[in-house]
């Protein structure tokens, strides 16, 4: 698992050292070339002033050479830090200063040369004075020059070093302190019990959590809404399927506890319209199962509306009384390419919610729909509620008017079964009069 | 003994009201919420059955809003989820029992009998007054500990006098016991269940208080 606060913490450690690489990167060039400019000024300068103290000749004035700096005790870690060699023209070793090597220090005439001399680098200034006949030079090693730079780095560095893990323990703190609000949340959602989905308090989270907490508690009241739909569901089957049967009892025992023929007639003939209604209620849940465990999607064939309505019809001719049926000879002409289970449950339930909503000789009317873009069925039943029309798909909505007959699941299974062809129900009630009006959008019906 | 009953399949209510009407009580039927509230606002009944899950809403709502009001009616919640936290959440509500569907139609009348007894104040089944006690559980009469034979309408006459024994009955009331809204009320019947019953338990037991109604006689 990939941890945000050492992820951080690497990154920040990361960046800090880079940067102060850099710095003394930087600082390490810059002073090495300030300080060879110096100390090669230094080179000239003590080179002129030995050539201005010496005699013709290169008689030494009086006590020799002494560089100045070997005066001062406090230097004494760059002792003997210049030589100094005083040569005639003619190549004879004149004077030198104490430590200076007793070969010549180069063999340049004038100006600055590089020279390694006993195993040694050194760095040396040349002047010639060809009036005193001599020549001079001044030279220092390069090991002592590399000595200063090393120690200014080790000045630098030292304290760095005992900053530096001063530096990593604040940030790993300061990242233990930004990080706080997220370890909150965390172990708050863990003390949670499952069913807990209140949302998470965002006042106190800073701004950059808040698009998680957010998210989180979206996801909580979808989860939320999920499990209060899937449990009216279960309450409105329960209630759909046990009612029925609390009524089948009920009556039975009726008939089994009475000597009144007529009441016992009676209590038989309730039991024999429960059982047909339970029935229809279970041959639509198995409907709803069927639909909802997926039809065979490569199983579509070329199915004519119109004769598919027929039968559909042919099979409601019992529940159908005095209701009369009116078919548009038009639907004949039309096919569609379609699962035939899909489109017969599309039928079936939207003629059957037709039916059990007409009044006795009402007339029920299927249609084309404008530009053949699928089929309409009219009823003269009371219609839908405005309030009720968006819930009357959903399973087990009976509405307020319910017929008691209904089992609240047939415009539900239409809708399934339309979505499943791949279309949209549309439901409305008729203007300006009494009625549903349902319609199938269908894609790809055509003629025959 | 009139009870509501609160239930929208017309199978089972047509059970109910057949047979809680063969337990002998009076039965009316209503199908939704809206119903069940005008029928408490008008009418007193003994009991009330309501199932939960009503066309129009809940009838745990119902019970809520009758007991907003102070009405104290014994309530029998039919439920259809054998969940706990839906039972507790309806005696919550002010039930004062419930039953599962399906449920045995003894056992429902069994339960209506014993909230209504509890209602009363009484601990024990039976009405008691005198000599006379009553079994309201299977419709049975004692004088004396000797079985009197009571038609159905006369036991609910009777009873009605011994659930506050001392108390004044009006003929409205016994009426409103009596009949359900669909049935015809003959205008002398309470008279003539009343001439019945001294008939069968002897003059003195009912008296009758002219202008206001009936009561029993405390001393015989």
């Amino acid at each position: 698992m990939k941890s945000l606060r050492l992820h951080l913490f690497a990154i920040l450690i990361a960046a800090t050292s880079l940067i102060w690489l850099s710095a003394f990167a930087w600082i390490l060039l810059d002073s090495r070339a300030k300080l060879e400019h110096v100390l090669d000024t230094r080179l000239q300068a003590a080179a002129h002033m030995v050539d201005s103290l010496a005699a013709d000749g290169g008689k030494v004035a009086s006590t020799g050479i002494v560089p100045p700096m070997q005066a001062s005790p406090e230097e004494a870690n760059y002792e003997r830090q210049l030589s100094c060699q005083i040569w005639s023209m003619e190549g004879r070793l004149v004077a030198r200063s104490s430590g200076a090597p007793d070969v010549q220090m180069t063999d340049q005439a004038s100006g600055f040369s590089q020279r390694t001399i006993e195993g040694e680098p050194w760095r040396v200034y040349t002047i010639e004075d060809s009036v005193k006949n001599i020549r001079v030079m001044v030279g220092d090693r390069l090991g002592m020059r590399d000595g200063l730079v090393a120690d200014l780095i080790k000045g630098l560095v030292l304290p760095a070093l005992l900053i530096f893990p001063l530096l990593a323990a604040l940030i790993w703190i300061s990242l233990g302190g930004g990080l706080r609000p997220l370890n909150a949340m965390a172990s708050e959602l863990r003390r949670r019990s499952a069913d807990d989905l209140s949302l998470i308090e965002t006042r106190r989270a800073p701004s950059e959590v808040q698009p998680l907490i957010a998210a989180l508690n979206s996801l909580f009241a979808k989860v939320e809404a999920a499990r209060r739909h899937e449990r009216d569901l279960t309450a409105f089957a329960a209630h759909e399927l046990r009612t029925p049967l609390a009524g089948l009892k009920t009556q039975a025992q009726i008939a089994l506890s009475v000597t009144d023929p007529a009441i016992r007639e009676g209590a038989l003939r309730q039991i024999l319209i429960s059982v047909d209604r339970t029935s229809r209620l279970v041959r639509q849940l198995l409907a709803i199962a069927r639909l909802d465990a997926g039809l065979d999607d490569a199983s579509r064939e070329t199915l004519n509306i119109g004769k598919s309505l027929d039968e559909v019809i042919n099979m409601a001719k019992p529940a159908m009384g005095s209701i009369k049926v009116d078919v548009d000879p038009d639907l004949h002409r039309y096919v569609i390419q379609a699962n035939r289970e899909a489109l017969y449950f599309a039928l079936r339930n939207l003629h059957e919610n037709a039916i059990q909503h007409s009044p006795e000789g009402g007339a029920i009317a299927w249609r084309i729909a404008p530009e053949g873009k699928g089929v309409l069925v009219e009823d003269d039943g009371p219609g839908i509620p405005l309030a009720e029309l968006p819930f009357v798909t959903q399973r087990f909505f009976r509405g307020q008017h319910k017929s008691s007959t209904g089992t609240g699941l047939g415009l539900a299974i239409t809708e399934i079964a339309v979505r499943k062809l791949g279309g949209e129900l549309v439901l409305q009630n008729r203007e300006g009069r009494g009625g549903l009006q349902a319609l199938i959008v269908l894609h790809g019906v055509g003629p025959t | 003994m009139r009870i509501l009953v609160v239930e929208d399949d017309d199978v089972l209510a047509n059970g109910l009201k057949i047979g809680l009407g063969l337990a002998g009580a009076t039965i009316d039927v209503v199908g939704c919420c809206a119903d069940a509230r005008a029928a408490l606002a008008t009418s007193e009944f003994d009991a009330v059955v309501l199932d939960v899950m009503l066309p129009d809403g809940s009838g745990i709502d119902v019970l809520k809003n009758i007991r907003a009001k102070g009405d104290r009616t014994p309530v029998l919640l039919l439920t259809a989820l054998d969940e706990i936290a839906d039972r507790i959440k309806g005696l919550d509500a002010g039930a004062d029992d419930h039953l599962g569907k399906p449920f045995d139609l003894d056992e429902l009348a069994a339960r209506i009998r014993a909230i209504a007894r509890r209602q009363g104040g009484r601990a024990t089944p039976q009405l008691v007054f005198g000599g006379i006690v009553l079994d309201p559980s299977t419709l049975a009469t004692f004088i004396d500990g000797q079985p009197v034979v009571l038609s159905r309408r006369e036991f609910a006459v009777l009873s009605t006098l011994m659930e506050h024994p001392g108390a004044i009955r009006s003929k409205d009331e016994i009426e409103a016991r009596l009949y359900g809204w669909q049935e015809e009320i003959e205008s002398n019947t309470v008279e003539v269940y009343i001439h019945h019953l001294r008939a069968k338990l002897g003059r003195a037991t009912i008296e009758t208080v002219r202008g206001i109604g009936y009561r029993m006689r405390s001393a015989p």
